[in-house]
């Protein structure tokens, strides 16, 4: 038996179905169907009337999570893609995360962000939202990497009683399997790290710490031992494991496949040289994707975003300053 | 109020009818007076930000008010002083929003029409147009997953908001779930400076909703009268279960967009016209013809708000201010997962 991310995803919405009668998940094909990506499988035939299909109206989805939120339920709102939540980006950013500061009442809603980039999915089904919600005040951004933080970070997401926003990585929905669920985790906002090494720090999250991974593996012949933190949430950043993680190795490249401007590997490297200047012995790094579009084809696409080959050159000249 | 609008023909429901009518023209009276008085403070400066007035819309968002009741809806917008008055919000709310007492419902964090109590179904709008109708959607479907029944939303736009996707977006879906929802939009004329003939191509905006499969009907937003009733039966058919309904008045905003804007835009004509009669005018002579009030207790309600208002006024002003050493700047209710922790550390 093995689980899957996505079904890491569905099990988790089940589960907060199941032990809470406050939940109800809200989207676009989300019913029947059982949603675009299938995270909602038999959910609606399980929880009759707790899964509902939406208009096409990301707008109007924000809304009325934030007004049932106001009323006391825990929606779990489906954007078919991140990309699309653009269309609602004025209830998230303007309604869903300004509600608590203006009244004082907060607003349980969770976010569901499929996203990242996958072969052949083009400009408008790959992009990577979380620079943009962590930008703004009053959301927390969500990015896990691995089957048992899809599961357990949704669970908790789904407990806070703030809008998050949790960004599920397409790539790994099938690509990624674990045993089992676990019956224990992190709690949201703690970094982990992901693999030990004294040699360099790369700090990243979501289905770069699988490239990252891949590349400290082809650097670990090379007699290089580098270490991986992978952030688990973006927004709260786990500073003082980043922290400490550089103070043991001294070199810091962060990777995102999100783009770079002003982004969370801009955000790492800006508190790691204003707090630790004088933990490191080279200049920091960070590694995004190309600032284009995401390209369709798969020639092009594997060279827009960081790969673990990208990633492992980096690190070999980052390791030689 | 729904039997009155359903069989306005008994002689106990036109006494009921008469009282709704004078509660609401004192809301109407009381809205007027403080929003002159918030003009005044703006004036001599001890506003900060802007002032919205609702001079012109008072009747019709009076309406809305009067036909609500405790555990309903309400999303105001800018020009609802009269419809929060009657909803439910007390002058010293209203207040200590514009004059950012630490100890109003906003705490000097928002200010002006920007308030609310969401706990109590009073919602605050933000300033993006037809955001909040999906939020009053939010709350209906809640009720109804919760089993409550018998509530109702009203959500007020403008002209102008009718143009956005929010509004298309949150009146399809209210129509799809069959939702308890009042869409209520005055037509004033304008759109800060923008006419309607640059603002929509219909010929009337109350054909929109036949569009969303929802009921609609037009009503001449500075007559009191026409507006408990208009508003009264949309409030009533959306209890008993009709889905969505809007109601559309015309009228004139009889003020600029805010007291920064001197209206030199305004169509002069558009001023002689039904639209640009002022409601409140409408409604004291209607009293005085109908006999429901003398001239002298017209004038005694008045010396009567405008003694609460500068009660409430003098009291605010000697309020504290939010002391920024003494916020506590967390945008999330969970501390744990706040970052704001590492500003005060540093």
């Amino acid at each position: 038996m093995s689980v899957t991310y996505l079904e890491a995803i569905r099990e988790a919405q089940a589960h907060a179905l199941r032990d809470d009668p406050r939940v109800f998940i809200y989207g676009q094909d989300v019913g029947v169907f059982g949603g675009a990506h299938k995270a909602t499988k038999n959910l609606a035939r399980e929880f009759p009337g707790r899964v509902l299909d939406s208009p096409i109206s990301e707008d109007a989805i924000m809304g009325l999570a934030v007004g049932a939120a106001i009323e006391g339920l825990r929606p779990i709102v489906e954007m078919q893609f991140a990309d699309f939540s653009t269309v609602g980006f004025n209830q998230i950013v303007n309604q869903a995360a300004t509600l608590f500061w203006r009244t004082n009442v907060p607003c349980p809603v969770t976010v569901r962000l499929p996203f990242g980039g996958t072969s052949g999915s083009g400009p408008f089904h790959s992009q990577c939202m979380e620079t943009v919600y962590a930008h703004y005040p009053g959301l927390i951004v969500l990015t896990p990497a691995t089957v048992e933080d899809a599961y357990s970070m949704l669970l908790e997401a789904v407990a806070i009683d703030d809008p998050v926003i949790f960004c599920e990585h397409k790539f790994l929905y099938y690509h990624l399997k674990a045993e089992k669920l676990p019956s224990e985790a992190l709690p949201v906002g703690k970094a982990r790290i992901a693999r030990e090494g004294r040699d360099m720090t790369v700090v990243t999250y979501s289905a770069m710490v699988h490239e990252a991974l891949e590349a400290a593996k082809e650097l670990a012949p090379e007699g290089w031992e580098v270490e991986v933190v992978d952030l688990r949430s973006v927004k709260p950043m786990d500073t003082d494991t980043v922290m400490a993680s550089v103070a043991r190795t001294g070199r810091l490249l962060c990777v995102g496949e999100a783009w770079s401007w002003g982004g969370v590997t801009a955000e790492i490297i800006a508190r790691v040289t204003s707090e630790g200047y004088g933990l490191l012995d080279a200049p920091p790094q960070r590694l995004n994707a190309k600032d284009t579009p995401v390209p369709y084809h798969p020639n092009l696409w594997a060279a827009h975003r960081p790969t673990a080959r990208a990633i492992a050159a980096a690190a070999r000249k980052l390791l030689r300053l | 109020m729904l039997q009155t609008v359903l069989e306005p023909g008994t002689a106990e429901n036109t006494a009921l009818f008469r009282e709704t009518y004078l509660a609401a023209y004192r809301f109407m009276l009381l809205a007027r007076l403080l929003d002159d008085k918030f003009a005044a403070l703006w004036r001599s400066g001890r506003i900060h930000g802007g002032v919205f007035l609702g001079r012109g819309q008072e009747a019709l968002s009076a309406a809305a008010g009067v036909s609500l009741k405790k555990g309903d809806v309400f999303a105001p917008l800018i020009r609802d002083a009269a419809g929060r008055l009657a909803f439910g919000e007390t002058v010293l709310d209203a207040a200590r929003t514009y004059l950012g007492s630490a100890l109003g419902p906003m705490r000097g964090r928002d200010g002006n029409v920007h308030r609310g109590k969401p706990k109590e179904g009073y919602l605050p709008m933000i300033s993006h147009l037809g955001a909040m109708i999906s939020v009053v959607n939010g709350i209906l479907l809640a009720r109804r997953f919760k089993k409550i029944p018998g509530t109702v939303g009203v959500a007020s736009v403008g002209d102008g908001a009718t143009s956005t996707g929010a509004f298309h977006e949150a009146l399809n879906q209210a129509a799809v779930e069959k939702l308890p929802l009042v869409l209520i939009v005055a037509n004033n004329q304008y759109a800060y400076s923008t006419p309607t003939s640059r603002q929509f191509a219909c010929r009337d905006l109350a054909d929109k909703a036949v569009g969303y499969g929802v009921e609609a009907g037009s009503v001449d937003g500075t007559d009191l009268d026409a507006c408990l009733k208009t508003v009264g039966r949309a409030v009533a058919r959306a209890r008993a279960g009709r889905g969505p309904q809007m109601v559309v008045a015309t009228l004139l905003r009889l003020c600029g967009h805010g007291e920064h804007d001197d209206a030199g835009y305004i169509d002069p004509k558009l001023k002689k016209t039904p639209a640009g009669r002022d409601c409140l005018k409408v409604a004291e002579e209607h009293l005085l013809r109908q006999k429901w009030a003398e001239s002298a207790t017209l004038t005694a309600w008045r010396s009567e708000a405008i003694h609460e208002i500068e009660q409430v006024i003098a009291q605010v002003q000697r309020e504290p201010a939010p002391d920024p050493f003494a916020e506590e700047w967390r945008a999330i209710s969970s501390k744990q997962l706040s970052e704001t922790h590492d500003e005060s550390e540093n």
